[in-house]
């Protein structure tokens, strides 16, 4: 099934409780319906509204769950770990710093093959010190085995929450699951959401019956044994293969989802792509400041379109080049620097995609809003000006451009 | 009731044989007895280190009971999480309540160093778990480098003794009652000759409602340097000599479990392993003294902890 876009926007229908609230409270909210057996988590801003919320809940007896409140994110990630291959559906959330702690233990959950399901708000990373949204966190995570769904806004974060639950669990996957939201755009920023009832989450994901539980005494399982060189190999190419098939699951899934909300989603979802001449390529919440810069451009007679990127990893080279096969230049913005790389993380992702199919525009790197940095629409406009000069045949040197940074 | 030694021999293994720990090694020795007395059903938890790699070498597993093993410093953490897995989902009605103990391994290095966080962050939350501690005074795995169990002078391959410095400089931290300052139920110290000493100490642990710490000292033949056979004579030497005392803190009453009645110098100790061979020459007399002297400090602060203990209780 090649799905291309998700067309949630045009198919919006009431069919939940719409609500004015932030991100990072929806997603706690999807917790408490999908509530899972075991949460560990350690605040960290922006994460700490989750950790909050869900542990107010708790302690109002809405849920059951086992709320672990631990000593650090490694401990957190640790506990999920111990809740996971016990048998027990396990959640945590961390921002920036708290996933870096964690960074040693990803490797372990998804080598284990641990349906876990991780909410990260996204946050840059030290030093200097900055609490603020960047993407440089979820890159580092990139090459761990995880799934990672990134959202636009609030809705798309509980949406993706809800879906990580049944990605992560799927048998031919089985493996632990990311779902970001942009710290603070959306962890904090007040929007209109509409929230599910709690039945309909609940048959939606589902009981969870676990694969070779732990706590199944009287059948004792091995976890966590080592391997030489004899059977490594191999198991890291069963972790390949469950990845390459993540990538039909989370559409499958985005498209149940759709059945029961009113909002389907896709792998990449592609803004006025079309006929489009000059596009940008994106992740996260900009999407939407592009929409309007893309209407805008459109209505003077420019033939602009935007692709979203809702899915990092595994990442949907197939779609990727398909939605961006007709375009003449294109932009790839990244939200994180990756020092001495040929660009960031996203435009060499693109261009991979890109050469190995064949197809595809000329491609120039934006590096935008590290450490929280405000990028304006005028911003943006001017990426597409250049572009558009690239098209004309202006030199499409430096590769890597900054937006929105004071040069002097 | 303490089983008698028949009733254990007829029990099945946790650990069965088949793994590849050094001939003569204390740890499968410990495991095998405290998973005699905790009995089943048990989930274990293991820190990386000697008896993770020479039990779960994949395709085969050493272990009879549901095992995991995550990373160096987290099996406090990681047990944690099996455990509350299995009260969310006795809570919750998904699973029956099975009496089902939980058990973490970790070495010295994995418990007095890089995973002191963790365990005290598992003590602290409560959650009901045994932690053994097997101690074997160094960094084994990786080849015998210090621990924070290590004591002053020994010979390791990060303290080695050279022309300057004669083996490790400091002393060691006393984790066991850095543990028991935590105020769990139950915190022991035992050792892998006093089998019987340690089974009792095993099943108070399995009985107390919450986590419970049991520090076992376990010979290591590789990196202590001695003949495989002297594995349980070493042991009891480092009860004898005071180096290793036997002792349990039951809800927080202190209490020698065996007292010498001929305690020996701690030179017997030393002359039995050559990874002190270096401090029997007569430059490093110095050394030996202040290991008495520190012995002798730490044997009397147990014995105020022990009085204190009674005169409250
Ligand atoms: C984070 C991390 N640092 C270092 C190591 C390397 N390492 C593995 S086992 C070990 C020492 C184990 O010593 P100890 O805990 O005393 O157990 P023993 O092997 O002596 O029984 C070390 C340093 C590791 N696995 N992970
Ligand atoms: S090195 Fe020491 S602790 Fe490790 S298996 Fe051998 S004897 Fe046991």
């Amino acid at each position: 099934m090649t799905l291309k876009a998700s067309e949630r926007r045009r198919a919006r229908s009431a069919t939940g409780r719409a609500v004015a609230i932030n991100g990072a409270t929806l997603v706690a909210h999807a917790m408490r319906q999908i509530h899972p057996d075991v949460v560990a988590c350690y605040p960290i801003t922006p994460q700490t509204i989750i950790t909050e919320t869900f542990s107010e809940f708790v302690a109002n007896g809405l849920v059951q769950t086992e709320f672990v409140a631990v000593e650090s994110e490694h401990a957190a990630m640790s506990v999920c770990i111990g809740s996971a291959a016990a048998g027990a559906r396990t959640q945590t959330a961390t921002s920036g710093p708290g996933l870096a702690l964690m960074w040693e233990l990803l490797w372990v959950a998804s080598g284990s093959r641990l349906p876990i399901v991780m909410h990260l708000c996204t946050r840059a990373l030290s030093a200097p010190l900055n609490i603020l949204c960047d993407h440089s966190d979820v890159m580092g995570a990139r090459d761990t085995g995880w799934p990672i769904l990134f959202s636009e806004d609030g809705q798309e974060a509980y949406d993706n929450a809800i879906q990580a639950v049944r990605v992560a669990e799927h048998p031919d996957v089985l493996l632990p699951v990311i779902s970001t939201q942009d710290g603070f755009t959306i962890t904090h920023g007040i929007e209109r959401a509409e929230i599910l009832d709690d039945a309909s989450v609940r048959s939606f994901v589902g009981e969870y019956s676990p694969h070779r539980p732990l706590l199944d005494v009287e059948h004792p399982t091995t976890y966590g044994a080592w391997d030489y060189h004899d059977f490594y190999f191999e198991h890291k190419r069963q972790q390949a293969d469950a990845m390459e098939k993540a990538l039909g699951v989370i559409e499958a899934v985005g498209q149940e989802f759709g059945k029961l909300s009113g909002r389907s989603y896709g792998l990449v979802q592609p803004y006025r792509l079309d006929d489009a001449e000059f596009a940008v390529v994106v992740l996260g919440s900009a999407a939407g400041t592009l929409r309007s810069v893309v209407d805008d451009l459109r209505s003077r007679g420019v033939k602009a379109g935007m692709l979203r990127v809702r899915v990092l990893r595994p990442f949907p080279t197939k779609a990727v080049a398909e939605a961006l096969a007709g375009v003449k230049v294109a932009a790839v913005l990244d939200r994180a620097l990756a020092f001495g790389a040929p660009g960031g993380p996203l435009f060499e992702d693109v261009c991979v995609a890109l050469t190995t199919n064949g197809v595809g525009p000329r491609l120039v790197n934006y590096v935008y809003g590290l450490g929280g940095r405000d990028t304006l629409p005028a911003q943006f406009l001017q990426a597409f000006e250049d572009i558009r000069r690239i098209a004309k045949g202006a030199s499409a040197q430096p590769v890597v451009r900054y937006l929105g940074l004071r040069e002097s | 009731m303490v089983k008698t030694l028949r009733e254990m021999t007829e029990q099945a293994e946790g650990l069965s044989s088949g793994h590849s720990l050094c001939a003569g090694c204390a740890e499968s020795i410990i495991v095998r007895q405290v998973l005699h007395a905790v009995g089943q059903p048990v989930v274990v938890a293991c820190a990386t280190g000697c008896l993770e790699i020479a039990t779960s070498r994949f395709p085969t597993t050493a272990w009879n009971v549901p095992w995991i093993h995550s990373a160096f410093e987290n099996a406090a953490s990681t047990i944690s999480g099996v455990e509350a897995a299995y009260r969310a989902l006795v809570r919750k009605g998904r699973m029956p309540e099975k009496n089902i103990k939980f058990v973490a391994f970790g070495g010295d290095g994995a418990t007095y160093d890089i995973g002191l966080q963790w365990l005290s962050g598992a003590l602290e939350r409560g959650h009901r778990f045994i932690y053994i501690c097997l101690n074997n005074e160094g960094y084994m795995n990786t080849g015998i480098q210090r621990s924070g169990a290590t004591i002053q002078g020994t010979w390791t391959t990060t303290t080695p003794a050279g022309k300057v410095v004669p083996g490790k400089p400091e002393w060691r931290k006393d984790l066991t009652a850095i543990i028991a300052a935590h105020h769990i139920p139950y915190v022991a110290q035992a050792a892998a000759h006093a089998w019987k000493d340690l089974e009792t100490k095993v099943e108070k642990a399995a009985a107390v409602d919450g986590p419970a710490f049991i520090n076992v000292l376990s010979p290591c033949t590789r990196g202590w340097r001695y003949d495989p056979s002297k594995t349980m004579e070493i042991s009891k030497l480092a009860v004898e000599t005071r180096l290793w005392p036997l002792f349990e803190v039951e809800n927080g009453v202190w209490r020698l479990t065996y007292k010498s009645t001929a305690p020996k110098p701690v030179t017997d100790w030393l002359k039995s392993q050559d990874r002190f061979g270096h401090l029997l020459r007569p430059e490093n007399e110095h050394v030996v003294e202040s290991i008495q002297r520190n012995v002798d400090r730490e044997w009397a602060w147990l014995q105020r902890q022990c009085s204190l203990a009674t005169v409250t209780a």
